[in-house]
């Protein structure tokens, strides 16, 4: 399996990365040698084999679904690259 | 005696004596900082006024008798650890202006305990690496030298300026994470001792995303005991993290005087892979004996999969990471490069503020997520994972530990291993399968190579059973006795 040029530009546009044409060949060659190495997982049989998602030896914590946090808007909007108020700022999306 | 020669155990009791001051033990380590970091580059951001007034607090907290072993003591803190007020970068151009609103748990616990802060150490960007080199703020230069050689060499990575700083005594210990190996094999490439605590037991809440079901936070230091130590202050519960463990924190330091008499130590033939460095062999064959001379009983073991693991790693952990640095889009917080619309920004602050490293990582995790290709890579990756864990739970019925080594080789040169990104990865061979199986695995420095340059030993243990894994490592750090220091360092 080997990655063309068109579909490293959609992998690109999926992850909201810009690149230009010159950068999509590198990436072409450096993502085909990635996946040319994993390719050996092709020979391990895991027939009946559950995935396992993570390395933590337990179930996960329920909690009551209630508020326990809250009233900071001034420290989230602290780093705000520009905002308008109390709301972050971006440029316009409807016309 | 110089103020530099204290361990945190040596200088901690020099604290309770009076015998000197937390403002003068600071004073000195800001003076190291002033004086190295401009050629090492180990921190991104000093903090010498801030850690003057944390020493203060501490000489106060000491005379009213109200100490813990690390009140007073001058830590580096990786600069993936969220830090209320002082700027957080993830060694990222798009993380710049970040400064953060709150502390992470587990830089919040050393702070809480009355250690203090030199700075924010350099790493690879958002952790992502083996060298220290993709970090965007420069990379950092290993304080050790081939003999008869003024090469620059890495520090190893991610945790790289964590480790430079400890080994040229600009910190007398620092914070690491570690996703595959990011505290182990830059411990094993400056000398230095370094655990990766079982997965769970700190808290990852305020610690910068990587790859969420792997990463986790452990201390770097001179030896065995001083990473004891700082353990003992960063685990523990944390309700603000879904994964951390509900369960006690034992004594880390008790154990370290454990011994070894009677404990089974499996060898595993397959981390005698074809071409590993014969130095590196020879180096296990020794920790193998030492630990046979200390009354361990030694097993032949197998863990089959072992060979797969770096490719599950790098399906697995590029598929989070490009799911975690979805929220760097230049909305909330960090840099913005403005665009002619909405997407048109996203893409253009992505691509201005990731460095190449990040990008392929992102690009990677997309692919393997996207549809059409999730069940052949990601769904793959992780039955094959769970056959890796499989390999150390049936393996740990038999043996107590498991005695590896951390890395491959020894430190190389700046800019060495760049040709293609499957050669740098190559380095997390021994340190990734204890990674994705979530054990705690510890690096000890156990010997020099023929170069003159720190090579170490990889102890592996039980999910929770840190204790073992300490007891073991100090078994090896006490017969191998190693005492060889950088040329470049404060003294």
């Amino acid at each position: 399996m080997s990655l063309d040029a068109a579909t490293v530009r959609r992998i690109a546009k999926l992850a909201r990365i810009r690149v230009d044409d010159a950068e999509v060949e590198t990436l072409q060659g450096e993502l085909n040698a990635i996946l040319g190495y994993v390719e050996q997982l092709g020979e391990v049989n895991v027939d009946g084999i559950e995935p396992l998602s993570g390395g933590a030896q337990m179930a996960l914590r329920s909690r009551p679904d209630v508020l326990t946090d809250g009233g900071f808007a001034e420290k989230i909007l602290a780093n705000a690259p520009d905002r308008v108020g109390e709301f972050f700022a971006v440029p316009k999306v409807v016309e | 005696m110089s103020i530099f020669e204290l361990t945190i155990a040596g200088a901690a009791k020099a604290l309770a004596a009076g015998s000197v001051s937390a403002v003068e033990l600071v004073t000195a380590y800001n003076g190291a900082v002033a004086e190295l970091n401009p050629r090492l580059n180990a921190y991104i951001t000093v903090t010498p006024e801030l850690a003057l007034e944390q020493a203060k607090a501490a000489d106060a907290r000491i005379a009213a008798g109200d100490a813990t072993p690390l009140t007073g003591i001058p830590l580096a803190i990786k600069d993936l650890f969220c830090t209320e007020g002082v700027r957080t970068t993830a060694a990222s151009k798009i993380l710049e202006p970040f400064i953060p609103q709150y502390e992470s748990t587990v830089s919040g616990k050393l702070k809480a305990a009355g250690a203090v802060m030199l700075g924010k150490a350099n790493l690879d960007e958002f952790a992502m690496g083996s060298s220290n080199a993709t970090s965007g703020y420069g990379p950092v230069e290993n304080p050790w030298k081939r003999a008869g050689s003024d090469a620059r060499l890495v520090p190893g990575g991610s945790s790289g300026g964590s480790a430079a700083a400890v080994a040229a005594r600009m910190a007398l210990g620092a914070t690491g994470t570690d996703t595959g190996g990011s505290i182990r094999q830059p411990a094993a490439f400056t000398g230095l001792a370094g655990i990766k605590p079982t997965y769970g037991r700190c808290s990852r809440y305020g610690i910068i995303a990587f790859a969420s079901s792997l990463d986790q936070a452990g201390p770097m230091a001179r030896n065995v005991e001083d990473c004891a130590l700082l353990l003992n202050a960063m685990a523990g519960f944390d309700t603000k993290d879904s994964t951390s463990a509900d369960r006690v924190v034992p004594d880390f330091a008790a154990a370290v005087e454990r011994g070894v008499k009677g404990l089974r130590i499996g060898i595993p033939a397959e981390y005698r892979m074809d071409g590993t460095n014969p130095e590196i062999v020879a180096l296990w064959e020794k920790g193998i004996e030492w630990l046979k001379d200390a009354g361990a009983e030694i097993v032949d073991i197998s863990l089959p999969h072992t060979k797969y693991g770096l490719a599950v790693y790098y399906i697995v952990a590029p598929a989070e990471a490009s799911s975690n640095l979805a929220r760097y889009d230049g909305v909330r917080f960090g840099a913005r490069v403005d665009g002619v619309d909405l997407i048109d920004m996203y893409e253009r602050t992505r691509a201005a503020g990731f460095g190449a490293e990040v990008k392929r990582r992102i690009m990677i995790g997309t692919y393997v997520l996207s549809h059409g290709y999730y069940d052949a890579y990601y769904l793959k990756a992780q039955k094959v994972r769970n056959l890796i864990l499989r390999d150390f739970t049936d393996v740990f019925a038999k043996v107590d530990a498991i005695l590896t080594p951390t890395a491959p080789s020894a430190a190389f040169g700046l800019g060495e291993k760049m040709d293609d990104p499957v050669t740098m990865y190559l380095n997390d061979v021994f340190t990734v399968p204890a990674s994705l199986a979530g054990v705690p695995a510890m690096s000890v420095p156990a010997g020099l190579s023929a170069e003159g340059l720190p090579l170490g030993l990889q102890v592996i243990g039980r999910h929770f059973d840190e204790e073992t894994v300490f007891a073991v490592s100090a078994a090896i750090e006490k017969a191998a006795g190693f005492t060889p220091l950088p040329e470049l360092r404060a003294k």
